[in-house]
């Protein structure tokens, strides 16, 4: 079973792409902000990341940087999910290292379809 | 606080007249257990027309003869339903046997026909699946015809407007950033994509196939709506428009055997269809590694 880390500060939205990964058949862990998220990866590296842009004490922006300098052996794809959707982001988090990227609100196939485009689904 | 009333259910004469109206303009059926799809794909129609029943549209389809409300109720009720790099593993294999066909005749301009191509996703995915492989025999990217009964499909198409919820699905970022422009729920297609792609309004119940052969034709998750009759017709125009040894793309649920003479399991690309040459003597089928025989006509 392939992991899943959902990054969001917002618990319904966490709670939204549990579900829809859980029937895909992800195990899931969640963070509410970058912090937490590089203490999870460091202490397990998850399969895929789904992460969120703008949050409290660590920014997703943030955070793909300190997980490109966090000396992880094997490391997770990426896929944005947020609410920036405007061409400017979009590219700003490809070249900071995303693997892929999500606009939101999203549905199960849009998910299911850029997990498969990265390899985890 | 007042609450509007739910319409009342249809009548059966209702669904029977838009269901054979549909039928009759594109040969497409609604199986028994799909007639909810009617009372939910009209809805906007009603909505447009000030009428709050089925029963009321239908009459209006009776009396007023005015071709545009029958067209907008056909419209309606065609299933638009694609995205880009729809199963993608097929469109891979597609690309796979154009490759094949360029270096068997690298002077020839290869064609495709995408039939019934609603929005425009699949045409457009094999565009830039043909521009990353470098296809281009004789010089050319291959000529890619898109067809659609559809009108309105076919203006989105042609001006290449996606939703954000129609971009995402299926196209990587990476593609999305070289050949799409757009923000929030507003994004185009590059004028230099689009123009890849030649849209035509086609019936493939009542129309004959656009002119000339096809290398490969896809035609996926069409056929399903057509009863077995339509069907075997719709083979024939589909062979006439496929040169002998070019590939038929189906549908996931859909097949050739038992239903037409004219195309064979390829056993070279797995779920498509080779063209046969029923004028040819009996002979294996030759797979498109072969070169052709000059008398095809094709070259």
């Amino acid at each position: 079973m392939k992991t899943c880390l959902v990054v969001d500060d917002s618990k319904v939205i966490r709670k939204v792409a549990r579900h829809i990964l859980e029937t895909l058949q992800f195990e899931v862990r969640e963070a509410g902000d970058g912090r937490e998220a590089l203490d999870s990866c460091l202490a397990s590296a998850p399969d895929v990341i789904l992460l969120d842009w703008n949050m409290p004490v660590m920014s997703g922006m943030d955070f793909l940087r300190a997980l490109k300098d966090s000396g992880l052996s094997q490391k997770p794809k990426v896929v944005f999910c947020t609410t920036e959707n405007g061409m400017a982001y979009i590219r700003a988090a490809i070249e900071a290292g995303a693997d892929e990227y999500v606009m939101k609100p999203f549905d199960r196939e849009t998910l299911e379809s850029k997990l498969q485009i990265v390899g985890v689904a | 606080m007042m609450h509007a009333r739910p319409a009342p259910p249809a009548s059966a004469g209702a669904m029977n007249l838009i269901a054979s109206l549909l039928e009759q303009r594109t040969g497409q059926q609604i199986a028994a257990n799909r007639t909810w799809r009617i009372e939910t794909a009209l809805k906007p129609v009603l909505r447009e027309l000030q009428l709050d029943t089925l029963d009321q549209l239908a009459t209006r389809l009776v009396t007023d003869q005015k071709a545009d409300i029958a067209e907008k109720v056909v419209d309606a009720l065609l299933n638009q339903e694609t995205s880009f790099f729809r199963d993608n593993g097929v469109l891979d294999m597609a690309v796979s046997a154009l490759t094949a066909f360029q270096a068997e005749n690298p002077q020839r301009r290869l064609r495709v026909w995408s039939a019934g191509c609603s929005t425009g996703q699949e045409p457009l995915s094999l565009a830039i699946l043909a521009h990353e492989h470098d296809i281009k025999g004789g010089g050319m990217l291959p000529e890619i015809v898109a067809t659609d009964i559809s009108p309105a499909a076919l203006d989105r198409a042609r001006a290449g407007l996606y939703s954000q919820f129609e971009i995402q699905r299926g196209l990587p970022i990476r593609r999305m950033i070289d050949w799409f422009d757009g923000e929030g729920n507003e994004w185009t297609a590059k004028a230099d994509l689009v123009r890849r792609v030649r849209f035509r309004k086609h019936n493939l119940v009542s129309d004959p196939p656009p002119p000339g052969k096809f290398d490969i034709v896809l035609c996926r998750n069409v056929l399903l709506y057509f009863s077995l009759a339509l069907r075997r017709q719709v083979f024939e125009t589909l062979a006439a428009a496929l040169r002998p040894g070019g590939l038929l793309v189906l549908g996931a649920g859909e097949t050739v055997i038992g239903q037409t003479d004219a195309f064979a399991p390829s056993d070279r690309y797995r779920g498509f269809y080779q063209r046969l040459d029923r004028n040819a003597a009996p002979q294996a089928p030759a797979e498109p590694t072969h070169r052709l025989p000059k008398a095809t006509g094709i070259l």
